[in-house]
């Protein structure tokens, strides 16, 4: 007679995850999440949105803050720029107390004295001169901003010529009538021909142009972020400073309602390079310490790009928290939903699970075979909400023409979290069916 | 005379209802040899399913000592009373107790599951016993596709499937017309005829006659224990 099999020992707690007995378990649980196919979908579709979401919310999050560093780059990050502005109080003051008044405003060229001869670090200034004006190709027009500055300005704000040359120290000196155009203004200048040796005229002046520069991306006006939310600021043209301290004065008429009103600008803008960037912020302070002493009114604004760019490093952290905390407390309810559809599966199973244990399984067998489905369940999830985050962004891209990033870790980060939440949800359900009294489970109808 | 496989020493289990404790059994004492076909039997309440779940391993004893196949089980943990019902029990229940989304032969296998045993060999064993039950053309039917003597049958096969020391069955006909009974019963015949041992919980007297021998409880204990010609 061969009944006499001795019980088998377990003598290793690991007997019981044997690969071929795990992948029966997942046959197992297949087969009985199929059996409920509608309703393990339903359960899906929670870790599906909540994966979903946090890998294209990071995307476009990831995308919008890597252009708006790059335009802070753009300028320079130890770079300190100052702008002229308008006093507020500008109408009621009046200079000359006469009919026509000159107003005087903004950064002059004894605050470049002052900022080279007392603030140490400090190695290239960058005045410009900026004049708004109509610039003319026979009939084609473009309402255009016309820089006067010196010739490093392409180094030192990293803004490259794309064709032609931007002038040098002779055309400075010999205050020569050329001129290099902004990428932008250049199609709607000369559409048909490339515009190097052309002539363009402002007013009843002729430039010369030989060069055109890189374009600024498509939002060329954050060039000077802060400067002016003009449309028009997207259109720059380049002329030496010297040519258009000739041209123009220091003096600038400008028509209004009626009567003339007369501007006095040195300077409109001043770019300050500082020797290595961990002295950009005390630089900083004292270019302000300096003009606050000169300027009884606040009649300029200092921009430094490095703190702009600290700050919207600082404004992504605090993005990428809020979302931390979004994705999580999806996550979090798509968890409550595997947990609820699995207490109920157990409840539902209770006699299955007695007939299991009567035949042998062990309360460790009952936890795997509980364990494998919701964790099945949270992968396929988990996989599906991969697959549409990451196709979310892209057809944000192209629709919306936003830039988005997916960084590798952002889907492997997702997928990780549901696979774990799958764990943690079903780790209770699990044990509940596995403490289950074989008896009771077997009387249960 | 061969070792008894089961020895019931003074067995006794209460349950606790509150301020109430339930005498399920008071004290019962036997032994079963190998190959011996019992009956229990008994008025309602008397104590016959306790009794059958100690037997099986599914419940341990308040007091007192079963010994199966010679080793104490009154007093093991939850994983080696596992693995005691799955190597050495086979279980046949009044309501079959199948799965309901498995195949007839991935019923039969469950025990082998358990145990580990490879899939190819559990498979032909599943197979050769679904055949030994008149089963040879539903080998993969669902148990709702079936009539109760034949998911009866699936639950005998897979009662035989791990070569148990002792058969427990709980009013295995209960459940099945007088036909169907029959059939069940003719199984039986033939299994205590191979040598099985074989134990079954009945009211049915003319199931209780065709055993060889008969314990009869009331209100706990053992009223009578006698074995037929
Ligand atoms: N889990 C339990 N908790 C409390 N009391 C129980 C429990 N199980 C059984 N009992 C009690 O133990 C006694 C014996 O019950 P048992 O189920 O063994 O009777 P039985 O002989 O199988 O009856 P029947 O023929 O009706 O199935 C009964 O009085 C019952 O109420
Ligand atoms: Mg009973």
């Amino acid at each position: 007679m061969s009944a006499n099999n001795p019980p088998p020992k377990n003598d290793s707690a690991w007997r019981g995850l044997s690969v071929a007995r795990l992948q029966r378990a997942v046959r197992l649980g297949i087969r009985s999440l199929w059996l409920h196919r509608l309703r393990s979908l339903l359960t899906v579709l929670g870790i599906v949105f909540g994966v979903c979401s946090v890998i294209a919310m990071l995307a476009i999050g990831e995308g919008a803050s890597y252009e708006a560093q790059e335009q802070i780059k753009s300028l320079g990050s130890q770079n300190i720029i100052l702008h002229s502005v308008k006093p507020p109080d500008e109408q009621k003051v009046s200079n000359q107390g006469s009919q026509s008044r000159v107003l005087q405003y903004g950064v002059t060229y004894s605050d470049v004295q002052r900022i080279t001869a007392t603030i140490p670090g400090v190695t290239v200034m960058l005045p410009a001169r900026i004049i708004r004006d109509y610039v003319w190709n026979i009939s084609h027009r473009v309402d255009c901003e016309i820089a006067g500055t010196v010739p490093w300005y392409p180094t030192m704000r990293n803004h490259r010529v794309a064709s032609g040359r931007f002038f040098t120290e002779q055309d400075m000196a010999g205050q020569k009538s050329v001129c290099v155009l902004g990428a932008e203004m250049v199609p709607m200048l000369f559409p048909m021909q490339s515009p190097l040796g052309k002539q363009v005229r402002v007013g009843g002046d002729y430039y010369q142009v030989i060069g055109v520069m890189e374009a600024r991306g498509h939002d060329a006006k954050t060039d000077d972020a802060t400067e002016s939310k003009d449309k028009s600021a997207a259109y720059r043209m380049f002329i030496p400073l010297e040519t258009a301290k000739l041209r123009y004065g220091e003096v600038l008429m400008r028509r209004r309602a009626g009567s003339f009103e007369a501007e006095r600008v040195q300077l409109h803008e001043l770019t300050v390079k500082v020797a290595s960037l961990d002295q950009v912020t005390i630089v900083a302070g004292a270019v302000k310490a300096v003009m606050e002493r000169n300027h009884k009114k606040k009649d300029y604004q200092i921009d430094v790009p490095l703190e702009m760019l600290r700050r919207a490093e600082r404004t992504k952290q605090i993005f990428n928290i809020v979302l931390g905390s979004i994705a999580a407390i999806s996550l979090l309810v798509g968890g409550i939903g595997i947990m609820n559809i699995m207490l109920a599966s157990v409840t539902e199973r209770t006699r299955e699970i007695g007939i299991r244990r009567a035949l042998g399984a062990r309360r460790r067998d009952i936890i795997i075979q509980f364990l494998v489905e919701t964790v099945m369940l949270s992968g396929i999830g988990g996989i599906l909400g991969v697959m549409l985050g990451v196709t979310i962004p892209l057809i944000v891209s192209h629709t919306a023409g936003m830039k988005t990033i997916i960084t590798i870790w952002s889907p492997l980060l997702a997928f990780g979290i549901s696979a774990l939440v799958g764990v943690i949800f079903g780790i209770y359900p699990a044990v509940r069916a596995a403490k289950m009294d074989p008896v009771e489970a077997l009387r249960h109808e | 005379m061969p070792e008894p496989i089961v020895q019931f020493n003074n067995v006794r289990k209460s349950y606790q209802m509150g301020m109430f404790t339930v005498e399920a059994l008071r004290g019962v004492t036997f032994d079963i040899t190998e190959g011996d076909y019992i009956s229990i039997m008994g008025s309602s309440g008397c104590g016959k399913s306790t009794l059958l779940n100690l037997l099986g391993c599914l419940d341990r004893p308040t007091t007192g000592h079963y010994l199966l196949g010679g080793e104490d089980v009154s007093g093991m943990d939850d994983d080696s009373l596992s693995a005691v019902r799955g190597a050495r029990l086979g279980f046949i229940f009044q309501s079959y107790n199948l799965i309901q989304q498995l195949s007839v032969v991935e019923n039969i296998e469950i025990p082998l599951y358990y145990q580990d045993r490879p899939e190819a060999e559990s498979r032909e064993r599943a197979i050769k016993l679904a055949k030994r039950v008149g089963l040879a053309e539903r080998l993969d039917h669902k148990p709702f596709e079936l009539s109760g003597g034949q998911q009866q049958r699936v639950a005998i096969a897979r009662a035989l499937v791990n070569d148990p020391l002792v058969i427990l069955a709980d009013e295995p006909t209960g459940n099945l017309d007088s036909a169907s009974g029959v059939e069940i019963l003719k199984v039986f015949d033939e299994l205590h005829a191979q040598g099985k041992t074989l134990i079954i919980v009945t009211h049915d007297p003319t199931v209780g006659r065709r055993a060889r021998r008969t314990i009869r409880l009331r209100d706990g204990h053992i009223e009578s224990d006698i074995r037929h010609p």
